[in-house]
């Protein structure tokens, strides 16, 4: 990262946790929204986060939510230790999922996830191990109007 | 339409203390999946949801939805009932199905999301 940040956090997960699940993406929406961070951006970063954070809490043991404020941009990096993904071009496909029968009751599985991550975001990478985890870096642009 | 018309449109109870039902309902969404209320672009007023966990009140916090209605007579555990004070999000139960809820709600004008 080439730009000073203003702001830096840091967030656990844990996986199979679904009664705090999506407390960290709730906690830097509240801190973005209190900086003053414009509603729609606010909205697309939280977005974003939640189904990052939520896929950790579904998928993987344990992860961690980063939160990086720089003048021109909003980072989130979510960085997994998990099954990883095995063919990430498939599990970026509207619709694919592998949530079990109890995931689906609460609500998730609908395999929207991801592809939603990507329409929120201005910039998005995700790097998978098998066998040791899941890295997601979501980038949202700053309007020059705001910061 | 305000929330607490709705309330006593749908015979609904109040499961939230001390959150204000003054709140303006102008659209709807009904949906069991999460992914589908983060999915569209721009949130709702209202969620109806015959799902009753923490993560309804966190979807609706995530997406901006202002107040959650429980269909069938779903109540939630406490602590989301806790979590959803916390969010200062209403929530409402009413006996209706979802299709009835929906109905009702329909003919009074509210309209769906674009
Ligand atoms: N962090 C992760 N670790 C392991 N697998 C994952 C992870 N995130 C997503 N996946 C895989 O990718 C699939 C698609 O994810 P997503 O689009 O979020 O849909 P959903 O969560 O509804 O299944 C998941 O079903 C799962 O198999
Ligand atoms: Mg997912």
């Amino acid at each position: 990262m080439n730009q000073e940040a203003i702001l830096s956090e840091e967030f656990e997960i844990s996986g199979g946790d679904f009664v705090n699940g999506g407390r960290a993406s709730c906690l830097i929406k509240n801190i973005l929204k209190e900086i003053g961070i414009d509603a729609e951006i606010l909205r697309r970063v939280a977005i974003a986060a939640y189904e990052a954070e939520m896929n950790v809490v579904m998928y993987a043991r344990r992860g961690i939510m980063k939160l990086v404020l720089t003048p021109k941009r909003i980072i989130i990096k979510v960085e997994d230790e998990g099954p990883g993904i095995h063919d990430i071009e498939l599990a970026m496909q509207p619709g694919y999922s592998t949530a079990t029968p109890e995931m689906r009751e609460m609500g998730f599985g609908a395999g929207m996830g991801l592809p939603n991550i990507k329409k929120n975001s201005d910039k998005f990478n995700i790097e998978s191990t098998v066998g040791k985890g899941t890295n997601l870096e979501i980038i949202i642009n700053l309007n020059n109007k705001n910061v | 339409m305000k929330l607490s018309e709705l309330k006593e449109l749908l015979k609904a109870k109040e499961l939230t203390n001390h959150i204000s039902l003054n709140v303006e309902i102008r659209s709807v969404i009904a949906s069991d999946l999460m992914s589908d209320v983060l999915h569209s672009g721009v949130p709702a007023d209202l969620l109806l949801t015959g799902l009753a966990n923490n993560q309804v009140v966190r979807t609706c916090d995530i997406a901006g939805i202002k107040a959650i209605l429980f269909v069938r007579g779903k109540v939630p555990p406490g602590e989301t009932i806790k979590l959803a004070e916390e969010c200062t999000i209403p929530l409402l139960v009413c006996e209706h199905s979802m299709f009835e809820a929906c109905g009702i709600i329909y003919s009074k004008g509210l309209k769906p999301l674009e």
